[in-house]
């Protein structure tokens, strides 16, 4: 076989397997998880009717929605009106290509494409995600779906800002913008969340902690922001907007803005554990080139981590209520903005001491 | 006259937000693990567990026609069910008493009887109303049924689930 064509093959089956064993069956599971997340924090039980615990939910969920009628509003503009749910869905799909989600296995990188851009790409894709609400608030010509619209591309442009921001100081650390290097670089120096690991007696590394940690919590709650989940759920707003930018769709068209929330949110999970959590590094379980064992150990610790963000996603969403618009305008652009920035300055000057 | 609420000075520590979120995330996180380490009280799981044995005799469930001791069926068809109910569920059709028989002419009897069951409000004024004590709300709640015309009880079944009931109110049997 060529270099080319295993190259192909490989990538072909990663796509596959990483596509719909993965990403598509977790989404449906994270709308499960997240019912009973909320039943759980609520004092609810959540669905437990269909299958054991309710386990098939997600599957009868989805049979609901494919017999729903698909309506079109006579004033929507049709084209965007179908159009818009795509681009809801497809850039937090694509955004997951370039996250490596193991080491290796059997020699082959775990990882869909890794391209020396990683962390560009990851922002330049997503925000684009902001186009299928935008549209689809627009061409939905209806008053809740437009204000939603309106909603999500303010607070997608406050935050895109110190989410760009507060990723700097990783990429002063690690020298490149490849997503493999940043994990490679974890490894090596500890994970960015707590650099002092494995390198306990110096003290700037203990120092880089607190502008890291700084870092993480900004990205995180600009994550939040960008995949529109509560708190800085304002383009949805089920209470002002009954249900913003979604308010005209139905059946899948409604169901894939729900999947592209979902997948969103995975996607910003993967980004955070690989940017702040050592990607699929777990300090004592070595790499893919030591057995095929190891290899699939790996990517069961990312996506364990990938979990546990996302669990802890559900959980802020079900404890805090809304931001208000203004509120949220002043904590992106006073607060985080700003904070983003100072960070940069601390982290680059810590930078020469640990090197 | 408009009044200016003074809204309280948060200090330093209260305007981070950040202190109060984490308090607000401990505490949902208590209640996610008293839920899955089965220490909350959650609410009863209805198919499978029924309040039915505790529900109060005043419980006022779906009306029915009753029979007394006799086993005759105890309305007469006076209609004033049918008047008062505020939805207008009750449909009765009065039918005259055969001329053999021993009751005749002096009582009437519902050839049908039919509440519909979509309308019935379940408010008990046909129960108060019949001076028979004919009509009675019972315990039944779980009302079903895939059809409109399912939802309709007619005599039959509204005499099935009313049984027997005895009252004070005799019909005419005895004084004649
Ligand atoms: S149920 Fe009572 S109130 Fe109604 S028609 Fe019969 S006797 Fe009259
Ligand atoms: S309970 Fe009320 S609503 Fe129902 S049949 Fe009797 S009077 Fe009508």
């Amino acid at each position: 076989m060529t270099p080319e064509s295993f190259l192909i093959i490989t990538s072909l089956l990663k796509i596959v397997g990483i596509l719909f064993i993965v990403i598509l069956p977790m989404v449906s599971y994270a709308v499960y998880a997240e019912r009973k997340v909320s039943a759980a924090i609520q004092d609810r039980l959540g669905p437990n009717r269909v299958g054991p615990a309710g386990l098939l939910q997600p599957i009868a969920d989805m049979f609901k929605l494919l017999l729903k009628e698909d309506f079109t509003p006579r004033a929507a503009n049709t084209f965007y009106y179908w159009l818009a749910p795509c681009l809801a869905v497809m850039p937090a799909i694509i955004t997951i290509a370039v996250v490596p989600f193991g080491s290796t296995l059997f020699g082959v990188p775990m990882v869909i494409a890794d391209v020396n851009v990683g962390i560009l790409f990851v922002f330049a894709i997503a925000s684009l995600g902001v186009y299928g609400i935008v549209i689809g608030g627009w061409a939905s010509n209806s008053k809740y779906p437009f204000l939603g619209g309106i909603r999500s591309s303010a607070q997608m442009l406050s935050y895109e800002l110190s989410l760009g921001l507060a990723v700097i100081p990783v990429f002063l650390l690690v020298g490149n913008l490849r997503l493999t290097s940043v994990v490679r670089y974890q490894i090596e120096h500890g994970w960015f969340i707590a650099p002092f690991i494995g390198d306990w007696t110096n003290p700037w590394k203990w120092l880089l902690t607190i502008p890291m940690i700084v870092s993480f919590i900004v990205f995180t709650i600009a994550i939040f922001a960008e995949t529109n989940r509560l708190p800085f759920d304002l383009p949805e707003a089920e209470q002002e907007l009954a249900g913003g930018y979604n308010t005209e769709y139905s059946s899948m068209k409604f169901s894939l803005y729900f999947l592209g929330e979902y997948a969103a949110m995975i996607t910003g999970s993967a980004v955070i554990v690989t940017l702040f959590f050592g990607g699929w590094h777990l300090p004592g379980i070595p790499d893919g080139s030591h057995g095929w064992i190891f290899g699939l150990i790996n990517i069961a610790v990312f996506f364990a981590k990938v979990a546990i963000i996302i669990f802890f996603f559900m959980w802020v969403r079900w404890t805090l209520p809304r931001f208000r618009y203004d509120q949220l305008m002043r904590l992106g652009w006073l607060f985080f903005f700003e904070i983003a920035l100072v960070n940069i300055f601390v982290v680059a000057a810590i930078v020469p001491f640990i090197q | 006259m408009a009044i200016t609420v003074s809204r309280p000075k948060l200090n330093w520590r209260e305007r981070l937000y950040l202190p109060a979120i984490v308090a607000g995330l401990a505490i949902t996180f208590k209640h996610f693990k008293n839920l899955l380490l089965g220490r909350t009280k959650v609410t009863m799981q209805y198919p499978e567990q029924k309040w039915d044995g505790n529900l109060p005799d005043y419980y006022r469930g779906a009306p029915a026609l009753v029979r007394d001791e006799d086993g005759r069926v105890r309305c007469v068809a006076c209609q004033l069910c049918e008047f008062i109910c505020p939805p207008r569920a009750i449909k009765i059709i009065p039918g005259e008493i055969d001329s053999t028989d021993r009751f005749a002419k002096v009582e009437k009897y519902p050839e049908a009887f039919d509440i519909d069951m979509i309308r019935c409000i379940f408010c008990g004024m046909c129960e108060e109303v019949c001076p028979e004590q004919a009509i009675f709300l019972r315990k039944d709640y779980a009302i079903t049924g895939f059809t409109r015309a399912d939802m309709v009880h007619h005599k039959e079944k509204l005499l099935e689930i009313g049984g027997v009931m005895h009252g004070v109110v005799l019909k005419w049997n005895k004084k004649k």
